[in-house]
């Protein structure tokens, strides 16, 4: 499904993407940690096409097609969906309006026919017993006064009704308490099946004890130093991110 | 030598300028203005003695009054002396289907989501039958004359309810008001008048089946709406299709009067011509309205600002009755080089007052947006209240925009609270959008939108959503 190879990327004119490969194929969860400053949140925004970063080399490919030459809308109503790690706040715009809009645009690109409001929160109750979400949270104007919990759940419930085929989680967890990433886990293990992906990126663990991940891969100074099972995430928590980079800041001819 | 390409486009221009004008051609006079020319206007149209000594009074004030320089806008000078100040109701040219439209106009239309007929009817293709904009008029106002209700163009009133104009006419914008208030008593064309009866609500919205016609009301227009004791209206005015006109100067009156516990909702869609990218043409609209409420009455003025090259407009309250209640929400679009000023005044002289801005500016391209509001709380205006909320947005780095509030308080009981914010669409709000499927467009037009919501809940269901869309057109290539 997705084909990273060798991707280098820069913002601001600082490198902060090294040659990063991934595969993620159909149904897999990919889990990748790595310490602060590593560009874990640069390769989700590059993945989105967030226009402040600058794709120096590599390729990404999504379902065949070369992903870094689509428009940020495209890539969506291609499916996919990036969980913000900080979610805006848009004064003024019904939450339930953006996600209709937003529902709508990825529905006529798949040529079905558009949800009207009827047909729209018919489907959007139905989603809410998934997650704990209060349905005033829908009424209320999109992440304006939200607490950092009621945020990552709004971006949770948008990805259960856009149903991506790729969802790329950026350190969705952060900041989280244990109920709220329980929901966060909830609403991501709902959307797992033999055709879709989840890539969870964060810095701790203890997302990965909810949302087993297939593989975990290790993100350091802008490249892939560590892939594994979902073990390599015990590992870490036990020793620890210095562990993985005095073994790889070792010359490889030693 | 020109080309034969060129002859024939002359030609065409030719036949097209002469058939024009051959229709009225006896029904325009010479440009300039002297006080034979305000004679003409007033008999040309039958006027009685009084209105025409009306007229000549505010022709003598205005040639004593200088064009104001206060207001935050640059214009280029008007020549008062080349404009011609009377011409019959135009004849536009008359077309034969939908397809004889300039494609440009029509896809604006379609954009707005106007319906078949009333593009029809705006752009001069002859109507169907089904739809006889005529009769649709006429039978509305059997219906209103049977609640009492006058509803008519100026002249007709003038002609028909002499008594009722004359008490009211000047009654709340006074001739001597200012240069563009003097000049449009002097020398008005035409416009609308209305009268409810004592405590009688009006069951429709005045002039939603007339504004096609009101769009031809010239460019001096004048308004009086009188709402008597207890009695409720909601009147609309103008139109989210383009308009365009030769004329580059509008100065338009409108007066309200709300006595004793009357309600008067006045809403307007303005989307006069704005000029072309460069700043070229476009109308300069100065507009003097004013409302005066009395004991428990309540005056709305919602407005959704889009054209002209210049705005100047200040629509206000007279709260001059205890426990009266004033309301102004303002939308105001500035794109290319469009400037705007314009804002309220709220005159608290009764006791128990109180008052509402809102206004919400939105500056894209190289416009500009001064909002300049005054709040005047008198000795006797004993527990007045106000509160005003003037919020700025701006999209991209060219533009501007600047916020005069003007607050003057005397008496000790009074409150007054001012809040405002100046934000950008940033672009972090943008590609959130997009990440979830928004075209950028769509995406800005979801932002300024929800920015302008507190004001298109204020005006009558359809024409809000007319005037949604028509945010989305006058901001069309601001982003990206």
């Amino acid at each position: 499904m997705l084909e990273v190879r060798n991707l280098h990327a820069s913002i601001g004119g600082r490198v902060i993407l090294n040659g990063v490969d991934i595969t993620v194929k159909a149904g897999e969860v990919h889990a990748i940690m790595g310490p602060n400053g590593s560009g874990k949140s640069t390769l989700a925004n590059v993945l989105a096409g967030r226009e402040e970063y600058e794709v120096n080399s590599g390729t990404v490919s999504y379902d065949g097609s070369d992903l870094l030459e689509m428009e940020p809308e495209e890539r969506a109503r291609e499916g996919v969906f990036l969980a913000f790690q900080y979610p805006v706040e848009i004064p003024g715009v019904n939450n339930a309006y953006l996600l209709k809009a937003a529902l709508n645009e990825v529905r006529k690109h798949r040529g079905e026919t558009e949800l009207d409001a009827m047909e729209f929160m018919t489907l959007v109750k139905e989603r809410m017993n998934v997650l704990e979400i209060d349905q005033e949270l829908l009424n209320r104007p999109v992440n304006d006064g939200f607490s950092g919990g009621e945020k990552k759940r709004n971006e949770i419930f948008q990805m259960i009704v856009l149903e991506p085929r790729l969802a790329i989680m950026d350190e969705t967890d952060s900041g989280l308490d244990i109920d709220a990433l329980k929901v966060v886990a909830q609403g991501v293990n709902a959307l797992r099946s033999p055709d879709r992906s989840t890539i969870v990126v964060t810095h701790y663990q203890r997302l990965l004890n909810h949302i087993v991940p297939d593989f975990v891969h290790v993100l350091s100074n802008g490249r892939i130093v560590k892939s594994g099972g979902k073990e390599l995430a015990l590992e870490l928590e036990e020793k620890g991110y210095g562990w993985i980079e005095d073994a790889t800041s070792v010359p490889a001819s030693a | 030598m020109p080309t034969s390409q060129e002859t024939i486009e002359q030609l065409a221009n030719k036949d097209y300028k002469y058939g024009f004008i051959s229709d009225v051609e006896e029904e325009r006079i010479e440009p300039g203005l002297n006080e034979d020319v305000v004679r003409l206007i007033s008999q040309k149209k039958k006027e009685p003695e009084w209105l025409l000594d009306w007229r000549l009074k505010a022709f003598g004030l205005w040639k004593e009054m200088t064009e104001p320089v206060w207001h935050n806008v640059k214009v280029k000078p008007v020549d008062y002396q080349n404009i011609t100040y009377y011409s019959a109701p135009k004849n536009q040219p008359k077309l034969n289907s939908m397809d004889e439209v300039d494609p440009e106009v029509k896809a604006t239309f379609d954009k707005l989501g106007i319906p078949l007929e009333e593009q029809k009817m705006l752009s001069g293709v002859a109507v169907d039958a089904v739809f006889d904009s005529v009769s649709v008029a006429t039978t509305f106002k059997d219906k209103l004359a049977e609640l009492g209700i006058i509803f008519s163009s100026f002249s007709e009133a003038v002609q028909e309810h002499p008594d009722l104009v004359r008490q009211y006419l000047g009654s709340v914008v006074p001739a001597s008001d200012n240069f563009y208030a003097a000049l449009n008593s002097a020398v008005f064309s035409d416009g609308s008048f209305a009268y409810i009866p004592k405590g009688v609500r009006c069951p429709m919205e005045l002039s939603t089946y007339f504004r096609i016609n009101a769009a031809q009301t010239g460019q001096f227009e004048r308004t009086l709406l009188v709402a008597d004791d207890g009695a409720t209206v909601s009147y609309l005015e103008g139109c989210t299709a383009p308009q365009r006109d030769e004329n580059q100067l509008h100065a338009a009156v409108v007066e309200l009067v709300a006595l004793d516990s009357a309600t008067i909702k006045y809403s307007t869609v303005q989307n006069w011509y704005p000029g072309d990218k460069d700043g070229k043409g476009g109308i300069y609209n100065f507009v003097t309205k004013r409302g005066k409420a009395m004991d428990n009455a309540k005056i709305t003025w919602t407005q959704v600002e889009t054209g002209s090259a210049i705005t100047w407009k200040y629509p206000s309250c007279i709260l001059q009755g205890d426990n009266s209640v004033g309301e102004f929400y303002s939308v105001a679009v500035t794109n290319n080089h469009q400037q705007a000023d314009t804002g309220t005044k709220m005159i608290h002289l009764g006791k128990n007052t109180t008052s509402t801005i809102v206004s919400k500016g939105i500056s894209a391209g190289f416009g500009q947006n001064t909002y300049r509001g005054l709040v005047r709380i008198g000795k006797n205006a004993k527990n007045a209240r106000n509160f005003s909320q003037c919020d700025s947005l701006l999209i991209g780095d060219q533009c501007g925009a600047h916020t005069f509030p003007y607050l003057e308080v005397r008496n000790t009981s009074s409150q007054v609270e001012h809040e405002a914010s100046t934000s950008k669409v940033d672009e972090d709000q943008i590609f959130y959008c997009r990440q979830r499927g928004l075209s950028t467009e769509d995406a800005v037009n979801m932002i300024v939108n929800g920015f302008c919501k507190e004001v298109f809940r204020e005006l009558p269901m359809e024409f809000a959503v007319e005037a949604q869309k028509l945010l989305g057109v006058s901001l069309e290539g601001s982003v990206g």
